[in-house]
């Protein structure tokens, strides 16, 4: 056999092996230097980077939202004010097993679709340890619940943080508006870390929103060190936040729930001011909608229920609501004809109507002689329109603006409307004709172009009663609140007819007298058709076209100390619907306890507070709205 | 020349100390070896459970004195005795691994070991042995003109492929890949033709494309994730970044005994077993790191110098087999925690805890022992 290569050995065997053996333990050395190379790389030359990340696994630093500052009244008693709230978030960074968790979460939580998908959405978008919020306002058993399962539960973090809460509710809605957690603008805008963060929240509107820069307050810090479940392992170090300034407010929270709740069940807004300074004391809107729902994130169907409401709860009808004032206006044409020379005991004999060329213009009754205080007290339109025709509602507007009317006041957090107080050459402006008489007639009785929101009337009844040009407010800001042109006649026959409206013989509001030994209210009724003179006759049918009622008063007579104006949408007459509304609330001002009894008799008749009402009649609108429209249809 | 130095050193010594010739027979240096690997693997699982003996670093002194015990018995046993049941062992260990296959599949699931009732055994971990057991036993016995011929290569094929095959399935990819490395390199040191080893370490490179479609997808996803690590930070690529945050911020000196943030914050993931070395360089820092290194060193340096001076062929290629199935054991372990390699299970000989690795590597020094103790007893031997 031949073999072209030297033929295998033993010997040869024993030195290959010998060779090989070292060759593969310098393979094995090698690796090994380079292990500990590798070793060296990572821990000398890598350490501050690796120092650093075990750091920001080991210390997570969370910023604490600021608790927010309270909104108190002119006692010191909380409007808005804050409450301990249970929070469960997640962070992003540290959810593991995101399907397992969020599907627990959902379980443990009770958390509908809608929720499950914003939860998707806010993990997307955020990154790292920002907090992404799962529930707020979670109750001590689902908190509880949670807590105990956290081993399970990487990434969930459970916070106990504040929430905002308005003791009165509804009765303060539209006054201080709501708070709600910041959009992704208003981040975008600001790029605070803080506009993230789970618990935090922005005034929305009202006065929440006018303070804001206020009531924010400076967010704490915490350092603490946790697992990597997210299991806080104890607290490093913390900052405590700053809370926001408290803003006084110059409303009387007891009156403005009375006020409120004495609204019962109709349309409307009542402003009470104090004739001294200007201070606003009450400035409700019914229906109101309950802020604490808007601050916890309003649900779809409680929002769509407000939308539906025909009575709209969610707009400021104290400022956003523009009703034609009817013979609330009567008092100040009084005072505007006495500052032109017309003398107040000067008679007018009322045949049931003016008639002003071709035609007859109506008054309600057949009064007969008048001067000008009687012709208040009845609420004679003939007299009016007897001054209107005579003197020209040019002479009357300048002294409407006087009294408040068509001004847009700067008032903290309000949108105010401010209506229309015409004259010839607002319509000559706007419509391009010439002014008529009988647009005087319209406007001297407080229809036509006329129009005016509940607060200027406020601010009118305010200055008739003190003589003096109140500015509104509701924080303590300083005004001249300079004494008004106008002459003490004037204002005396304007004041004396408004007393007679009450406490006269056959005053329209004569129901309405206060029920207290020496303290007597005056005032002006005001009924103001929906739709155009005529049509209709305003005291029945359908509730959107039935009259306004309004009224206007101050009390004491004496020395008047609060000045007033209500308006109820569609209630069928001011003697009918707003006058003892006032009533009450003006008793309520000097004698609580008798207030308080007239107004619990009237809930019962109404069903409950405010609160008990709306959470009923949500849940019939909700029954309701599950059940499809087809209703009407049962036998 | 080890030989000469024992029998040497007894009656010299013997005037000092009189120590009997059985303990001096013991082999002291290798004990105390490895006791100190162990002894520093405990102190750092008593550390990685919060400064406490519960519930890993007493069970693994306890263990590690069992296998201690149970290495020197195995080291007293005559050479022989392997070489003549290396096939029976080889064959009974497959046929576990055929049991533990079957029973997985009647159990519906993968299932890796049988229990013993006071332990669980992976057949795997015992063909890491026997692979190299049988192999050095057909090399032994190739007579050495067919070392370059089909003969001498289809067999061993075999022998390497089917427990691979079977490992492959259950599926445990680095158990598979040791059984691999083991019978190649008794392949290697037995004299097959160089370039067989060349061109196919070629054609593989080649066809891992190929390879890696074999793959399960988590055994898919593990290399991806290793090739970028950033490409899933949560989850596999987790492991990677948390062991190398843990060894990168201990520094050259470490954070100091119990005072490691990351396994104890339980950032680490098998902080007390696959990852046990990124729990020490957290504490210990490069200082311990090396020292651990150093201590591996010494002991592959021992079962090499053990195969270089074996009387026999069989103990060559078992010595020389069995000292890389420990080192593949330390090299990708680490590899892995440092992040050279992916994320395979396997844990780090003496220092992770657990039974069935100790086993093994105990096994492997009792039995490198024996050779070590066959080489003392009589003339070099080949046939």
């Amino acid at each position: 056999m031949v073999r072209k290569s030297p033929p295998i050995t033993e010997a040869w065997r024993g030195i290959t092996f010998t060779r090989r053996t070292l060759l593969v333990g310098g393979g094995q050395m090698v690796v090994g230097a380079a292990l500990a190379a590798r070793m060296g790389y990572i821990s000398i030359i890598d350490n501050d980077r690796y120092v650093l990340e075990s750091e920001s696994n080991r210390v997570n630093l969370t910023l604490v939202p600021p608790r927010r500052g309270w909104i108190v009244d002119r006692n010191g008693k909380a409007l808005a004010n804050n409450r301990v709230s249970l929070r469960i978030d997640l962070i992003p960074d540290r959810l593991h097993s995101k399907e397992l968790v969020l599907g627990q979460l959902k379980t443990l939580l009770r958390l509908d679709g809608d929720t499950m998908e914003r939860i998707e959405r806010d993990l997307k978008a955020a990154s790292g340890f920002q907090p992404v919020a799962v529930a707020e306002d979670v109750s001590e058993g689902d908190y509880a619940s949670v807590l105990v399962r956290l081993p399970d539960l990487s990434g969930v973090a459970p916070q106990r943080g504040f929430a905002r809460n308005y003791p009165t509710g509804a009765a303060v809605g539209h006054l201080i508006g709501y708070v709600g957690a910041p959009t992704a603008e208003e981040y975008k805008a600001v790029k605070d870390p803080l506009y993230i963060t789970p618990g935090f929240k922005t005034g929305k509107d009202g006065l929440e929103k006018y303070f804001q820069p206020m009531l924010r307050g400076e967010p704490g810090a915490k350092r603490v060190e946790v697992t990597a479940r997210g299991k806080v392992v104890r607290e490093l170090g913390v900052k405590p936040d700053e809370q926001g300034k408290t803003v006084h407010l110059t409303i009387d929270a007891d009156l403005q729930e009375y006020v409120a709740r004495r609204m019962g069940r109709e349309s409307g807004a009542a402003v009470v001011i104090d004739c001294h300074n200007g201070d606003i004391l009450s400035f409700v809107s019914m229906p109101s909608f309950d802020p604490n729902s808007f601050s916890d994130g309003i649900s779809n169907s409680e929002y769509s229920w407000l939308r539906a409401d025909d009575h709209q709860p969610l707009i400021n009808k104290a400022t956003r609501g523009l009703y034609p004032p009817g013979s609330t206006l009567k008092p100040m044409a009084a005072i505007a004809a006495v500052e032109h020379g017309v003398d107040p005991s000067e008679r007018h004999t009322c045949v049931g109507g003016y008639r002003l060329g071709s035609r007859f213009f109506r008054c309600l009754g057949t009064h007969g002689s008048l001067d000008m205080p009687s012709a208040i007290m009845k609420s004679c339109n003939s007299y009016f329109y007897w001054l209107a025709h005579r003197l020209g509602y040019d002479a009357m507007a300048p002294t409407a603006k006087l009294l408040g009317l068509g001004e847009e006041f700067q008032l903290a957090g309000s949108n105010q409307r401010f209506g229309t107080i015409p004259d010839s050459a607002w319509k000559m402006k706007k419509y391009d004709q010439a002014w008529s008489a009988s647009d005087s007639l319209n406007a001297v009785i407080g229809q036509g172009y006329v129009s005016v929101n509940p607060l200027q009337l406020a601010v009118m009844a305010s200055r008739i009663a003190s003589g003096r040009r109140l500015y509104p407010r509701l924080i303590n800001r300083e005004f001249k609140n300079e004494a008004l042109p106008f002459s003490a006649e004037a204002l005396g026959a304007a004041r004396h007819g408004m007393d007679l409206v009450v406490n006269g013989p056959g005053g329209t509001a004569g129901r309405s007298r206060l029920p207290l030994d020496g303290i007597t209210m005056a005032g002006k009724t005001g009924t103001a058709q929906v739709r155009g003179l005529g049509t209709g006759n305003g005291k029945s049918g359908t509730w959107k076209f039935r009259d306004h009622g309004l009224f206007i008063g101050f009390a004491p007579v004496v020395n008047p100390r609060y000045a007033t104006a209500v308006v109820i949408e569609h209630g069928m007459g001011g003697s009918r619907a707003a006058a003892p509304v006032a009533k009450d609330f003006m008793t309520f001002l000097f004698d609580r306890e008798k207030a308080m009894a007239a107004l619990e008799e009237f809930e019962a008749g109404w069903g409950g507070t405010i609160k008990e009402r709306m959470d009923r009649d949500y849940a019939a609108w909700k029954a309701g709205a599950s059940m499809g429209p087809a209703p009407g249809t049962q036998p | 020349m080890e030989g000469w130095r024992i029998h040497g050193a007894g009656p010299g010594n013997a005037a000092v100390i009189p120590v009997p010739p059985a303990i001096q027979r013991f082999p002291w240096k290798l004990i105390a070896l490895l006791t100190a690997i162990t002894g520093f693997g405990v102190l750092v699982l008593y550390s990685a459970a919060g400064g406490s003996f519960t519930p890993w670093a007493m069970q693994q002194s306890v263990r590690f004195g069992v296998f201690l015990t149970l290495a020197l018995v195995i080291g007293r046993l005559p050479l022989r005795l392997f070489e003549e049941f290396a096939y029976l062992g080889y064959i009974a260990v497959a046929v576990l691994l055929v049991a533990v296959e079957l029973l997985g599949f009647v159990g519906g699931g993968s299932q890796r070991w049988l229990n013993l009732g006071f332990m669980n055994l992976q057949p795997s971990e015992l063909m890491k042995v026997a692979i190299v057991l049988a192999l050095a036993r057909f090399y032994a016995q190739l007579p050495p003109g067919e070392t370059r011929g089909w003969t001498a290569l289809w067999p061993a094929l075999v022998i390497i492929g089917i427990p691979a095959a079977l490992v492959m399935l259950q599926p445990d990819l680095g158990t598979a890949l040791a059984i691999c490395a083991s019978g190649v390199i008794v392949m290697f040191v037995s004299g097959l033709p160089f370039w067989w080893f060349g061109s196919t370490a070629a054609a593989g490179l080649a066809a891992l494309p190929v390879l890696f479609s074999f793959l399960h997808d988590y055994q898919q996803k593990r290399v991806l994730i290793f090739l970028d690590p950033e490409s899933d930070p949560l989850g596999a690529g987790y492991h990677i970044s948390q062991s190398k945050i843990a060894i990168g911020s201990g520094g050259i000196g470490g954070k100091g005994f119990l005072n490691g943030s990351q396994s104890h914050l339980d950032y680490l993931p098998e902080g007390h077993t696959d990852f046990i070395f990124a729990t020490m360089a957290e504490e210990w820092g490069l200082i311990g790191g090396l020292a651990l290194l150093l201590g591996f060193f010494l002991l592959l340096r021992w079962s090499t110098r053990v195969a270089l001076k074996a009387r026999t062929r069989f103990g060559q290629l078992v010595a020389t087999g069995l000292t890389m199935t420990i080192f593949f054991y330390i090299a990708i372990n680490l590899m892995m925690v440092m992040g050279l390699a992916p994320v395979v299970g396997i844990p780090l000989p003496l220092f992770s805890y657990g039974g069935s690795s100790m086993l093994t590597i105990m096994t492997c020094v009792g039995i490198i022992l024996a050779i070590e103790n066959d080489s003392k007893t009589g003339t070099r031997r080949f046939h």
